[in-house]
């Protein structure tokens, strides 16, 4: 079969099975994998390529995970910590898994910076690939959303505060920004209508987009054709080519083992915390964001009153646009990095001035004496919730029985002549009613206090039919018997 | 690997010429990523089971034994003795806690058991009448013996039986719920 056609079994030579000839034939998997796998690379395979299939197999990783960890894990204030708790401290793997997670969106960050480096170094977005750069712009903007939507998702204290700095930072924009600022919380303060907005946005919506704008960056970037090294032509490549597949498969895949042995070794040994439950009243709390996002938050620092709007809105928006828009005015076909000195200097500018932001953030609470004691007060709080076993959360049902008991003391009286004159026998315990008698809770919305008594004195025709006995009781022990039968709900 | 980039004209197309040799070495470099792929993934699912099969591996709903009281004071008692216990109830992250009343009685051997309170009729809460010496439901007149076995009226069956053990002097009893109106304990959900 080699004979005649030997391009069409390339890859599966002679000995291949019957079962791939009749798979092929029905689905035509060999021409995918062939398109997928003999893309030709101007001048030859290169370890600088490996970071897209890196972020593409990080995405994978995130949404596997994502899905599982969606198994336990409950959108609402009321349970979203104690969920994540369960998860890090109860389920089997939970805590890897949950890690892995976390670490992933790091990784994320750090690969798709690499990969932004490597396409701006190598001037890969010249050459008619204008609409593939603003793709990845588009992906850029979605993964950073992804990460900071994610991180208030567990519900401590350090998700509770980052976010809430996060989300505060966007009403210093003028003219919206308290709007925005309200429409992402939901309301005015962060509450469990923010983690409902948080998630669906988390889980559902930047999902989405991703999906399609990954599949339409790797469509883009396959019309447009690999860009090669530096001295390459982005538009006729001259180069000798070598196919994708197996020199730049085999390199990219060193990348993807590689993530797979540091994210799998740091979330086994370095398993990621959860924090006390996230306390709004705690005024101490110093909120620190995740390390990528310290820079933007150092930045902000510097820019209060009237200067915000220079610093929250002009210079970022001239800074998003002019990385937006540099394939359109970045023309010439000139790719060598040491024959671009403008476009490398402002790279290096915007690097060091990143992280000199996010060093110096670091830099300053490390010398507030206040600041570096409350933050290791945080940390000393973490890891002591951290030791601690996993408690149950305490079902509302069960609260507020516990709680009339507790609250009232004519009620605990009132709870207890119920069961001696053995009222529950028919209206069941916590009068939730059984089948010879109607339930008494919410009865505080239907009848007075003396229309209780009343009743209690003179129960009518079909209650008496029902069996209900008129209760004759000392006037105290009567009282505090209708104070719980009201306090029943 | 680098001759393979020789055999290659500028479209990328493989020439035919030393096809065959390329080929078997490409088509084994394959089936060996391939099986690397799945020892890998096979590998990484390992802990995506382990998360999700997790009921399987440990309980996540479960009935604690709660503590009826000393077991030293039931065992002298004369009659049945009526006792509100709290229950917990776990259920993954949550938990329950609510009261029932059981009864704890003995027997002419003097073995101590505990009775679930409910009617097996239609689950009213049965009071211990002293004067009878008997148990008397409420709502429709069944009668119980101190043991709780049935002496008359439209329950099918005797009271329940709870599952019940002495540990450290405490009595203990995990409290279940059984299906009414059937002769035979089949417990409830
Ligand atoms: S519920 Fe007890 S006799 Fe009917």
């Amino acid at each position: 079969m080699t004979s005649h056609q030997p391009n069409e079994n390339a890859k599966f030579p002679e000995g291949q099975s019957g079962f791939w000839k009749w798979l092929n034939h029905r689905t035509g998997i060999d021409d995918v994998l062939k398109t997928a796998l003999y893309e030709p690379i101007p001048g030859g395979a290169r370890f600088a390529y490996i970071f897209g299939s890196g972020l593409l197999f990080i995405f994978i990783s995130q949404v596997i995970t994502g899905v599982f960890l969606a198994l336990y894990y409950v959108p609402s204030a009321d349970h979203a910590h104690t969920t994540v708790a369960y998860i890090t401290k109860a389920v089997t793997a939970g805590s890897f898994l949950r890690s892995l997670h976390a670490y992933g969106a790091s990784a994320m960050v750090v690969v798709l910076f690499l990969h932004l480096s490597q396409t701006f170094i190598y001037g890969s977005y010249k050459g008619k690939r204008e609409i593939l750069w603003l793709s990845g712009c588009v992906l850029f903007a979605l993964v950073l959303g992804m990460a900071f939507t994610g991180y208030l998702l567990p519900w401590d204290q350090r998700a509770y505060f980052a976010t809430a700095v996060g989300t505060n930072a966007a009403s210093e924009i003028p003219l919206v920004g308290e709007s925005l600022k309200l429409l992402m919380r939901g309301g005015t303060e962060m509450g469990t209508l923010t983690i409902s907005r948080f998630f669906v946005a988390h889980v559902f919506l930047i999902p989405a987009f991703i999906f399609a704008l990954v599949g339409s960056h790797i469509f883009l970037f396959r019309k447009a054709g690999a860009a090669g090294p530096v001295d390459e032509d982005p538009i006729e490549p001259k180069q000798q080519p070598e196919l994708f597949y197996p020199r730049q498969v085999l390199m990219d895949l060193a990348l993807t083992a590689l993530l797979i042995v540091f994210l799998g070794l740091l979330s086994f040994f370095v398993p990621m915390q959860i924090g006390p439950p996230a306390n709004p009243a705690d005024a101490q709390y110093v909120p620190r964001p995740e390390w990528y996002y310290l820079p933007i938050f150092q930045w902000l620092k510097y820019w209060h009153g009237s200067a915000a709007i220079v610093g929250v809105l002009m210079i970022p928006t001239v800074l998003v646009l002019a990385v937006v828009a540099l394939p359109f005015f970045d023309r010439s076909a000139e790719r060598r990095p040491w024959k671009r000195p403008i476009a490398m200097s402002s790279y290096i500018f915007l690097v060091v001035a990143l992280l000199g932001l996010g060093l110096r953030s670091g830099y300053v609470d490390r010398h507030d004496p206040s600041v570096a004691q409350q933050l290791a007060k945080q940390k000393t709080e973490e890891d002591e919730y951290a030791r601690k076993p996993f408690e149950p959360e305490l079902s509302s049902l069960s609260l507020a029985a516990a709680n009339v008991a507790l609250a009232d003391p004519a009620a605990a009286k009132g709870k207890a002549i119920f069961e001696a004159q053995s009222c529950n026998a028919c209206h069941g315990d916590a009068g939730v009613g059984t089948a010879a008698a109607p339930a008494l809770v919410g009865i505080k919305a239907k009848y007075s206090a003396e229309q209780v008594e009343n009743l209690f004195k003179h129960p009518t025709a079909k209650m008496t039919a029902g069996g209900m006995p008129p209760i004759d009781l000392p006037p105290d022990d009567l009282k505090a018997l209708i104070t719980y039968v009201r306090s029943l709900n | 690997m680098a001759d393979s980039r020789k055999h290659l004209d500028k479209t990328g197309e493989a020439s035919s010429a030393s096809e065959p040799v390329i080929e078997n070495r490409r088509s084994f470099l394959g089936i060996l990523l391939g099986l690397g792929s799945v020892c890998v993934g096979a590998l990484l699912s390992v802990p995506l089971l382990r998360f999700s099969l997790f009921p399987l591996i440990r309980r996540t709903t479960e009935l604690k034994p709660s503590t009826v009281g000393e077991f030293s004071e039931f065992s002298s008692a004369a009659e049945p003795i009526m006792r509100t216990i709290q229950i917990e109830q776990v259920d993954g992250w949550r938990k329950t806690v609510s009261e029932k009343a059981v009864y704890v009685t003995k027997n002419n051997q003097g073995k101590v058991s505990v009775l679930s309170s409910i009617c097996p009729h239609l689950g009213c809460t049965i009071p211990w009448n002293k004067d009878k010496r008997q148990f008397i439901c409420p709502c429709h007149g069944a009668t119980f013996n101190s043991e709780g076995a049935r002496l008359s009226g439209p329950s099918l069956r005797g009271m329940d039986l709870l599952e019940s053990q002495v540990q450290d002097g405490q009595l203990l009893v995990r409290f279940q719920y059984f299906r009414q109106l059937v002769a035979d304990r089949e417990m409830a959900g």
